[in-house]
């Protein structure tokens, strides 16, 4: 990081010594940490994939080995890999949109706006453990909260123990969630649009479906740009709710299960591990970068 | 971007329409019956669990839990706290929150002032870095975090593992160099709204760059450091993962991830999980009514710019 000391309007000297001596050591710091913490370990990971490490022994060259394993006889990775698509998809197009559909609805300004957009907020604060715990309660198959509304005692469904059910339900929790953040994102976008614009469609006689797709909606790109980050993070980062139900297994298997199972499991099979934590960047990584040209633009053109 | 991206209070939309009589329409009766179903399914499921740690297991696992209560009472709620110390747990988050929570501010603050504020070579890349950081996946960095803090000695005194895994500094140093990327962003925004006058009215006055910083810029972000500081606090309490992988002595665990290990004691009893749920629960949640308007500040001031 270099400091510019081209002569400006300021006058030839702008940084004293000792301003100098604070930059660097309050951006050093946390340049090192972000080093240390987040883009080391990144480029760590890549390089450990292609090896074979236990974590203890030496670490061992395997070129592409833990891939062509993941991809052809890791039976537990296409399941993860399809969880977590789904994860991506029903966030994406269900609780989004829904989300979307409140926070307009909260934005027309009818009564009780308040009330409502609390409760609908409140699941964010919950920690997605708590999440899953509580979808135990409504989900479990004796005493669940859902059998006792259909009264089926006689052939209880399964909700989370069934694994071609089970993720269905676990998104129906996370999306709970997932439904008020993109909710209050929404209602902060709407209330920033200038209300001349609607004024002016009114006017135009646009009706209000017309004002909202083709007037308000573009205007709330950076809301929707950031959303969509929101959702695809959320999607591939999807950890906490089915450790806390089952540990992942038996139908709730995702890519970041699978990671630290590797891991912190008894087999400490690191190279592995980091193979699908690779799989897992990349995919994101498509997302990020889309988002950061875009930052970039943005930024130039301040 | 405003702090105002916060709720109206509810005067405002009566306040908008008040020479129109009000007349209840079937269109506006729809969006309230579909609101409050909404609302109500939302709530359900808290109330539920707090319903169900009020009874006794018995009595659900006789009558399911949607049962008239014979019996309400807080013995859940002892029972979690005297047998499994729960009290510990909550201690242990805030060993890692408190600090995590303002360091994260201190260092954010001080880079997002630096990118916004002092004409810098390099700042785009600078913040892209933070930014960037901020959204990989965790699972991304865990591995070589793991490896990397088992090799870390600490002595006796810091750390009893005498490594810096399975302690609290491993937990705060993640916490703090994966948040700050976040803060980064959401401060250097706010901070180009701030008048650049007076930061140079400041440098004519000969203002050293600390002073700028902590006298000039620091006192005007306030409403944006409460903000986040709710936010923060609330994902820092949250967080399941980072200590699961990084504490592996159950008296250490944060109350979150303590939830998990008790579960191994709640066996199939239900209700007093439900107890936990809602004990873990609570702290945030309380934190979210009292600062509901910091809350939501902290989750929008990132989104819309401008």
């Amino acid at each position: 990081m270099s400091i510019s000391r081209r002569a400006g309007r300021r006058g030839p000297r702008r940084f004293t010594r000792r301003d100098l001596a604070v930059l660097g050591v309050l951006l050093g710091i946390p340049i090192l940490l972000d080093v240390f913490i987040v883009w080391g370990p990144t480029l760590a990971s890549i390089a450990l994939s292609f090896t074979s490490w236990d974590g203890i022994g030496d670490i061992r060259w395997v070129g592409t080995q833990n891939y062509e394993n993941l991809f052809t006889n890791y039976p537990q990775f296409w399941p993860a890999a399809r969880h977590n698509l789904l994860w991506l998809a029903f966030l994406g197009l269900v609780a989004t949109p829904f989300g979307l559909l409140l926070a307009v609805l909260i934005d027309r300004g009818v009564r009780f706006s308040r009330f409502y957009q609390s409760t609908l907020y409140m699941p964010v604060v919950l920690s997605l453990a708590v999440v899953g715990f509580i979808a135990q309660l409504i989900f479990s198959r004796d005493q669940g909260a859902l059998n006792a509304i259909l009264g089926d005692t006689e052939k209880p469904t399964d909700w989370l123990g069934d694994p071609d059910l089970n993720i269905w339900m676990i998104l129906l929790a996370a999306a709970w969630r997932h439904t008020g953040y993109v909710m209050i994102l929404y209602l902060a976008g709407l209330k920033a649009v200038d209300a001349s614009l609607k004024e002016a469609a009114a006017i135009d006689g646009a009706s209000e479906a017309q004002t909202f797709f083709r007037v308000v909606f573009p205007t709330l790109r950076p809301v929707n740009v950031i959303v969509g980050v929101i959702t695809v993070i959320e999607a591939l980062r999807a950890f906490d709710i089915v450790y806390a139900v089952n540990k992942g297994r038996n139908g709730l298997e995702l890519l970041s299960v699978l990671v630290t199972d590797n891991i912190i499991g008894e087999a400490s099979r690191i190279g592995f591990g980091s193979a699908i934590a690779v799989v897992l960047l990349l995919v994101s990584m498509g997302f990020v970068v889309t988002y950061l040209v875009q930052e970039i633009r943005g930024e130039k053109n301040r | 971007m405003t702090l105002d991206t916060a709720p109206a209070p509810a005067a405002a939309p009566a306040a908008a329409a008040p020479p129109r009589k009000r007349v209840l329409r079937p269109g506006r009766l729809g969006v309230h019956a579909f609101l409050m179903a909404v609302s109500l399914a939302f709530l359900a499921p808290l109330l539920l669990a707090v319903y169900a740690s009020l009874r006794p297991y018995d009595e659900t696992s006789e009558h399911g839990y949607f049962s008239l209560p014979k019996k309400l009472s807080f013995d859940y709620y002892q029972q979690a706290f005297s047998d499994s110390g729960m009290m510990k747990y909550f201690i242990n988050t805030l060993i890692i929150a408190v600090p995590g929570v303002l360091l994260t501010l201190f260092f954010a603050s001080f880079v997002a002032f630096a990118v916004s504020r002092l004409r810098m070579r390099g700042s785009i890349v600078l913040l892209m870095l933070f930014t960037a950081g901020n959204l990989l996946p965790q699972q991304v960095i865990v591995t070589p975090l793991y490896v990397l803090f088992n090799r870390i000695p600490l002595p006796y005194w810091m750390s009893d593992s005498m490594t810096m895994f399975d302690s609290f500094w491993a937990v705060i140093a993640v916490q703090v160099g994966f948040q700050i990327g976040f803060c980064v962003f959401v401060l250097a925004n706010f901070m180009r709204t701030l008048p650049q006058e007076i930061l140079e009215a400041a440098i004519v006055d000969g203002a050293s760059v600390w002073t700028q910083y902590w006298r000039i810029t620091l006192p005007l972000c306030r409403p944006a450091l409460a903000a986040l500081g709710t936010l923060q606090f609330t994902w820092m309490y949250n967080d399941f993962l980072w200590a699961l992988v990084f504490i592996s002595d159950g008296d250490k665990l944060p109350i979150t991830s303590a939830l998990n290990n008790l579960r191994g004691q709640f066996f199939t009893d239900y209700n007093l999980l439900a107890a936990g749920s809602v004990i873990v629960a609570l702290p945030t949640l309380i934190v979210f009514l009292l600062l509901q308007r910091h809350f939501i500040a902290g989750l929008t001031l990132g989104s819309t710019k401008g």
